[in-house]
Parts: structure tokens; C-alpha cells; sequence
């Protein structure tokens, strides 16, 4: 069974997009966690860790992703979880979407993605344990 | 992480030790059993509290609200909350963890969110050995949140010393509903959402109706209003349960409940042990055989003695 934290930080307040993901997962078998809306980076990696997901799904649309997201992969490195398949979606412009994949991002999904697109992505990428 | 760090790791309280053994626990492999089943001797030391009721009463929010108030009185808290998997795709959205997030900011707090995966009776098939896991972690008191249950979801009974029924004023005819199933399980009664109309109401029918149900010994299950989301009521709770914690021990009841949950991992194992007698059989030309016999008239019970044979002629293990 594979399972998905889906993770909304910072003080971005529109998690309709979280919730299609959550969703198209949930409708794929997956079993997804949903914390809710203004979580720091320790919260989700705290729920990431208690809840042993496979994938940590973050949304962010409000432009504070070089700031959040690579406190979010250090806090996961540092605690040796790095066998966390980390996505982002929502609004990425494509000139940080290297800097994303610098911090450990592993795949980075704009809008106007199929939702089987990330469901296949998850599927051969999760690791086994 | 192999079987053995796991092991030690989860006796030490190491969070990510617990983590990962739940999911072993919940993935309900061998593995997974051959852990709890190692862990259930270093259980039987937590308080497990049971906490039921309809979708929408506020179980979870009371949850986060008795998990503070807990830490507040010095125990270590963890939590299960079981959410329905889907019917049609096996997948689930957990959304527990949204009203908890006060209480897992805590370190002294550990909060698993499980989904049922297609079990019945309210909690999932893996939560005995969940609520053994986090017992043997050192945890003090361990909240299990059943799905939002009806007439039929008592399990919960069976593995939780004190079990709580949740109910909220104007959900309709809510009472009603749980009158047969759940009512005569619980040993607490909240009427949460208090602070709405009706509530005196609720709290009158269900004095009505627990008059009815028969006396079990001499607790009688109180009732207590409470406002989980302002904290209101919430140490009267944590009260009663402490109450009926003494109570329990004054009547020597924990030992039966311990009692019975030993004869609930024989029953797995015995469950096991056929499953791997079946397993067995059809990767040898025996199963096929064996249905040929009884398809000419045999005894069906004689083969299935000789299938176990086979298996334990296959398998030594350990003494």
C-alpha cells in the first residue's frame, strides 16, 4: 500500500489542488494523509515521519517554495528520511524548478498536469521496504 | 531497518522505530505479525481508550483535546485514528490529523492515522497489533478513534479497556440510531457540541435509554457535555476515565481483559497457521489431489488433517 502525505505550507490559503491530487490518489488505491492548510516545514516533517509515508506531496502557489521547500527536504535529510520520494506542485516558475530538483525535489508537476501522470510517476518511483 | 533493530527500537521509544513497525503491522504480512506478536509480552502496561460514535460528532477534536489535557497530566499519549478506505479503489484520504495538529506538535505525543482496508467492526484489521505496538513503546495512554461508527462497529470493545461513545446534539434522530449497537458498549457517554441546542435534550434520552440496558457490575457509565473545540468538559473526561481505570484495577477486570486479548493472538496464529496450510498445499500437487479425493466421496475432514501433517512436517520452527 502506498502512502501519500499531501502537504500545504506556509501561509498559502487555496488547497483546491491538494485536494484533486488527494483525490485522483486516493481513487488510484493510494492511502493519502491531508493535514490541512498553514503547516511549517517542521509539521510536515514531523507527519511525514509518524505517518512513514512513501511520497511527500507538496502544493505551493504562493511563491514561497525557495524558502520553504529546501527547509523541508533539510529537516527530512537530517533526520535520515531519504527514502521519501518528494513531488511540488502548483505554481513553479520553470526558471527554479532546477533549483527545486537541487534541494531534492525528485519531480516538480505545473498546473494543467494530468493527474495519471503523477499517479504513474508514484507508482515506479516509490521504493520498496 | 531489519526485524531486530526494529524490535529493539520500538522497546527504546524510538519514533521512527514505532513508524516503521506500524507500517510493517499494518501491511499485515508475516513480518508484520511475527512483530507484534513478539511485542505483545512487553505489553499490557498502557491505558487503551476506545473513543466511538457517528461521523460528525467530533471525535477527533476531542482526541486532540484529551491528548493535551493528558500531557498536561503527565502521561505520554498515542494515538490511532482509523478512517474508511474506499470499496472501489482500496485508497483513502486520512483526514484526522487535521483537528489533531495541536496536540502532535507535542513530543510527548505520537499520532498514526490508519484506514480501515476493508474491515468491519469499526477499527482495521491491523489495530490490535497497532495498539500492542505503541503499548510496548513505552506510551502511557493510547487514544483509538474508530470510523465513524453506527449500530455494528463495537470491536473496539475488545481491545480497549475504556471506551467512549461520542455523540452531538441535532444530528437527527442520532440516539435512535445507536440504541442497539454502541450504547451498551460504552463506559463513558460525551454529548459534545454542548453549546448547541438540544443538548439537554441528547443528555436526557440517553439517561433514558442507558436505565434500560442492563446493569454491568457497578459502574454506571456517566455522561458528560463537553465543547472539545474550547476545551470545555474535557478534565471531567480525562476524570472519568481515570475513575473507571480504578475501577477496572479494583476488580482485578484488566487481568480479563489481558486474558482475553492473549486468546485474540492465539486466535490470529490459529488463523495464520491455516492460511499457510492452504498456502502450502496449492503450491504442491497435494491440493489438487486432495479436492480429487473428496470430489469421489472422501472425508473432507481427514484430508484437511493430512494437509496440517504436511505442513508440519514442512515447516520446524523453533521451540
Amino acid at each position: 500500500m502506498i502512502r501519500v502525505l499531501v502537504a500545504k505550507p506556509g501561509l498559502d490559503g487555496h488547497d483546491r489542488g491538494a485536494k484533486v491530487i488527494a483525490r485522483a490518489l486516493r481513487d488510484a488505491g493510494m492511502e493519502v494523509i491531508y493535514t490541512g492548510l498553514h503547516q511549517t516545514p517542521d509539521q510536515i516533517v514531523e507527519a511525514a515521519l509518524s505517518e512513514d509515508v512513501d511520497v511527500l506531496a507538496i502544493s505551493i502557489l504562493s511563491g514561497a517554495h525557495p524558502t520553504l521547500v529546501p527547509r523541508i527536504t533539510a529537516l527530512l535529510h537530517e533526520n535520515g528520511a531519504n527514502d521519501i520520494l518528494v513531488l511540488l506542485g502548483g505554481i513553479i516558475p520553470d526558471e527554479d524548478v532546477s533549483l527545486m530538483f537541487d534541494a531534492g525535489v525528485h519531480q516538480v508537476f505545473g498546473p494543467g498536469t494530468d493527474t495519471k501522470d503523477i499517479v504513474d510517476y508514484i507508482k515506479e518511483h516509490v521504493k520498496e521496504r | 531497518m531489519d526485524a531486530q533493530t526494529l524490535y529493539d527500537g520500538i522497546l527504546a521509544g524510538n519514533r521512527r522505530a514505532v513508524a516503521r513497525g506500524l507500517t510493517w503491522i499494518d501491511e499485515g504480512g508475516v513480518r508484520g505479525k511475527d512483530l507484534a506478536h513478539r511485542l505483545f509480552a512487553h505489553a499490557g502496561k498502557a491505558r487503551v481508550i476506545g473513543i466511538t460514535g457517528a461521523p460528525g460528532v467530533g471525535k477527533s477534536t476531542l482526541v486532540n483535546a484529551l491528548a493535551i489535557n493528558l500531557r498536561r497530566r503527565q502521561n505520554t499519549v498515542g494515538i490511532l485514528a482509523v478512517d474508511p478506505s474506499s470499496p472501489f479503489s482500496g485508497g483513502a484520504i486520512l483526514g484526522d490529523r487535521i483537528r489533531m495538529q495541536e496536540s502532535v506538535d507535542d513530543q510527548g505525543v505520537y499520532m498514526r492515522s490508519l484506514a480501515s482496508r476493508g474491515h468491519v467492526g469499526g477499527l482495521s484489521r491491523a489495530a490490535f497489533g497497532a495498539i500492542t505496538l505503541l503499548d510496548a513503546a513505552g506510551f502511557g495512554t493510547i487514544l483509538v478513534e474508530t470510523v465513524g461508527a453506527g449500530q455494528a462497529e463495537v470491536e473496539i470493545m475488545r481491545y480497549a479497556q475504556t471506551v467512549m461513545v461520542v455523540l452531538a446534539p441535532g444530528l437527527g434522530d442520532d440516539i435512535q440510531a445507536i440504541k442497539a449497537g454502541i450504547l451498551e458498549i460504552g463506559n463513558v457517554f460525551i454529548v459534545n457540541k454542548s453549546d448547541r441546542e438540544g443538548a439537554d435534550m441528547t443528555v436526557r434520552s440517553l439517561r433514558g435509554l442507558l436505565s434500560l440496558t442492563p446493569e454491568s457490575g457497578e459502574w454506571s457509565p456517566p455522561i458528560i457535555k463537553t465543547e472539545a473545540d474550547r476545551s470545555v468538559g474535557i478534565d471531567r473526561v480525562v476524570d472519568s476515565i481515570e475513575q473507571h481505570q480504578s475501577y477496572l484495577r479494583q476488580h482485578n477486570l484488566l487481568n480479563d481483559l489481558r486474558y482475553r486479548q492473549a486468546e485474540n493472538v492465539l486466535e490470529q496464529s490459529l488463523d495464520d497457521v491455516r492460511k499457510e496450510v492452504e498456502m502450502l498445499s496449492r503450491r504442491e500437487s497435494l491440493w489438487k489431489d486432495t479436492v480429487e479425493e473428496i470430489l469421489r466421496g472422501k472425508d473432507p475432514s481427514l484430508y484437511a488433517r493430512k494437509l496440517f501433517a504436511n505442513w508440519l512436517n514442512a515447516t520446524p520452527r523453533g521451540e
